[in-house]
């Protein structure tokens, strides 16, 4: 028996979507045109790298799992927009959005996916581990919930050599009934840690609705009260209310070194993950609706057209570039080369795959 | 040569590195103020301050979390677990992330951070609180497990373990916290997967590591003493890295192989070094491979049966005659 929901919404999501509250908001108001252009690119761009992913899928290029990001793609476009040298972000298995929004290429995106050498972890993590250490994203994990106290972790580092910065440690709404996800919360709380769990709620974990696995009737970012901890609930179809949430956030993290529990409300439009058949937990119209009303890209780009930042024609011009660069991926993906034998056993320890005079480890450590 | 215990040993490897590298950070519950729930860590809040010596709360998922994200960035924890029996409840974080991350990333992140504390039985403890779980962990590529068993190998593996760029998680053991030994005033380290020939003979290999190896020893001196038997002893030192060649040159010379380890049988360490004897030397062999190790059932309470479950001299001679029949 379902239990009935008493969500804590976010304000300008209780009536329907229209110009965002946020467009002045000083994190916005102080965008340029060209950031804006670059913005609504890089939700353009995961739009269609995801759906040209779900083409190779069906054509069984892709193994395992594949989850997409097709709906969510203001959460990481808005969170992510507003990062500086020193914060830093990981996050489940839902991870391609992230990653091309920290600057990875579709090519090493696409790549991973088809098991290539070229892909960005060569081909040994598949969809739902990307990484790209050198752009602050520090995976893509695939335990529900275990990435949120290795985000902890980066934020103690950040804190720990002195850097003004943060961790973004991103997860669903099924994530936060792990116990790993409450140890962290406590943890960085108590040591005033400057990480911003970012709970992407989208309303189900696999087929189970947040009512049918949270006991809590409020939100999920009220849990932060329970550990002394900030939090406040967004609406991610709307990418300038994310970056405005986010900034705050931010804010604290930076300046008071404090964490935040950050709750973007978020809809996916296909199953949980391509082996999921969708029919049992939801009905098409609640997907139809969130696709024709809340579309979080048609919405960032109807804002663009009034702000007369964006053209219909320059709309097109940048769809089209992003699908063209989503099936010249594809194309890489199918002809790069498979990882080899010998390589199965490379990159498992730093000190075999560097080993010289100074390594502190000898004798057999790959075993026959 | 300063005659030091186990335990100091530990503590000087440990202070020695916080002062060598500044990314070194000691971490774990009642590490700091209390001193170390078995005084492992004493002393070291005093002269390190809180930054360095870090106490965390009962959340060994999220502070051994916490130490491998940081890691990561390049922050070297040295993460105390109350017992290793503990780590269970963050086997997700010690296996799936410590262990994988460098894999599924294709090289681009190592995680150089080291878990420690004691693994063992033989303390009256129950079940609950005697694992050794060094085959389980030591049985995930992407892992490092050693097991001292004297002060000396105790400094000189933390010291290399920290230095490590990889996991390496260090299995004490409470029994052996108060053992004597000698220990170089100059700094050294005992690199991972060398073992030690701790006793050298000529009639029968002994492999063991932990405290098993200082079973063997008092075992090998009876042997001597009152059955006139040459034993040599191997102590594995690291599981994983795995000194083979150590271990194959000396069945090679005694031609008997007994194999003695604390855990449980099934799938042991010993499982591993059995099938690497007969592997590779084969033909060397002039008795089947035995092997002692705890009875097979979770840890008994009563300490004189628990006594018995566990490798000790008696049942180490009497096995070791059977090899030598
Ligand atoms: C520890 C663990 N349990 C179960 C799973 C299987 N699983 C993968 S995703 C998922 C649902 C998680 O939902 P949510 O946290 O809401 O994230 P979303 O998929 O909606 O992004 C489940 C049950 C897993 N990967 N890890
Ligand atoms: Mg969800």
């Amino acid at each position: 028996m379902a239990k009935p929901a008493v969500l804590t919404h976010p304000e300008s999501l209780k009536r329907p979507a229209g110009p965002s509250d946020y467009a002045k908001d000083p994190v916005n108001a102080a965008m340029s045109k060209a950031d804006k252009l670059a913005l609504y690119t890089k939700m353009a761009r995961i739009r269609h790298f995801e759906q040209r992913c779900i083409r190779i899928y069906q054509q069984g290029k892709i193994g395992g799992f594949l989850h997409l990001y097709v709906g969510q793609e203001a959460v990481a476009a808005g969170t992510i927009s507003l990062l500086g040298k020193h914060d830093h972000i990981i996050t489940g298995y839902r991870d391609h959005g992230h990653g091309l929004m920290v600057g990875m290429g579709m090519n090493e995106c696409m790549a991973e996916l088809t098991g290539r050498v070229t892909g960005c972890s060569q081909g040994k993590g598949g969809s739902m581990h990307y990484f790209a250490p050198d752009k602050n994203y520090w995976g893509g994990h695939g335990i529900v919930g275990g990435q949120a106290p290795l985000g902890t972790g980066l934020a103690y580092a950040v804190k720990y050599m002195g850097l003004k910065g943060s961790c973004l440690a991103y997860m669903g709404d099924g994530a936060v009934n792990q116990g790993a996800v409450h140890e962290a919360y406590n943890l960085a709380s108590l040591w005033d840690l400057p990480v911003i769990f970012v709970v992407e709620n989208n309303g189900y974990s696999m087929g189970t609705s947040q009512e049918r696995s949270t006991a809590h009737p409020g939100c999920l970012a009220k849990r932060a009260e329970g550990y002394n901890m900030a939090w406040d609930v967004v609406n991610g179809h709307d990418v300038y209310e994310v970056r405005a949430k986010t900034a705050v956030a931010l804010k604290r993290a930076h300046e008071e070194s404090k964490p935040t529990v950050l709750e973007i409300f978020t809809y996916r439009y296909f199953g949980h993950s391509m082996a999921d058949p969708d029919k049992t937990y939801r009905d098409k119209e609640e997907i139809k609706e969130y696709r024709d009303k809340k579309d979080p890209v048609l919405l960032f780009e109807q804002e663009l057209l009034r702000e007369k930042v964006l053209t219909p024609e320059l709309s097109q011009k940048i769809n089209e570039e992003a699908m063209a660069e989503a099936d010249k991926a594809a194309v890489f993906a199918d002809e790069s080369p498979d990882p080899t034998v010998a390589d199965i056993t490379k990159h498992i320890y730093w000190e075999e795959d560097n080993r010289g005079p100074k390594t502190t480890s000898r004798g057999t450590i790959i075993f026959e | 040569m300063a005659v030091i215990s186990y335990r100091e040993a530990l503590r000087a490897a440990m202070r020695e590195e916080l002062k060598r590298d500044d990314k070194v950070v000691i971490m774990g519950e009642e590490v700091a103020q209390f001193n170390g729930a078995y005084k492992v860590t004493e002393g070291l809040l005093k002269e390190f301050g809180p930054k360095r010596i870090v106490d965390t709360p009962i959340s060994e998922a999220g502070f051994i979390g916490l130490g491998i994200g940081a890691s990561m960035l390049g922050i070297r924890p040295v993460m105390e677990l109350m017992f290793w029996s503990f780590s269970y409840v963050a086997f997700d974080q010690i296996v799936n992330n410590a262990g994988n991350i460098r894999y599924m990333s294709g090289g681009l992140i190592n995680c150089p951070i080291v878990i420690r504390g004691p693994a063992n039985g033989g303390t009256n403890v129950g079940a609950t609180h005697s694992h050794t779980p060094e085959a389980i962990l030591a049985s995930h590529p992407g892992i490092k497990v050693v097991c001292p068993a004297t002060p000396y190998d105790a400094k000189g593996l933390m010291k290399a373990a920290i230095r490590d760029n990889d996991p390496v998680y260090v299995m004490e053991n409470t029994i052996l916290y108060n053992d004597k030994g000698e220990v170089p005033d100059e700094d050294y380290i005992v690199p991972l997967g060398v073992a030690d020939v701790k006793r050298v003979g000529t009639d029968l290999t002994i492999v063991a590591h932990g405290r098993a190896v200082i079973t063997s020893l008092k075992a090998a001196e009876i042997l001597e003493k009152e059955h006139g038997v040459s034993v040599e002893v191997v102590d594995l030192r690291s599981i994983r890295p795995l000194d083979e060649e150590t271990i194959l040159t000396s069945v090679r010379k005694t031609h008997r192989a007994l194999l003695v380890e604390e855990n449980k049988p099934f799938c042991g360490v010993d499982a591993q070094v059995a099938y690497l004897i007969q592997s590779k030397a084969f033909d060397e062999l002039d008795a089947p491979i035995h092997r002692v190790s705890s009875i097979d059932a979770p840890q008994i309470y009563c300490k004189r049966m628990e006594d018995l479950q566990m490798p000790n001299v008696e049942r180490v001679v009497a096995e070791a005659l059977k090899v030598l029949a």
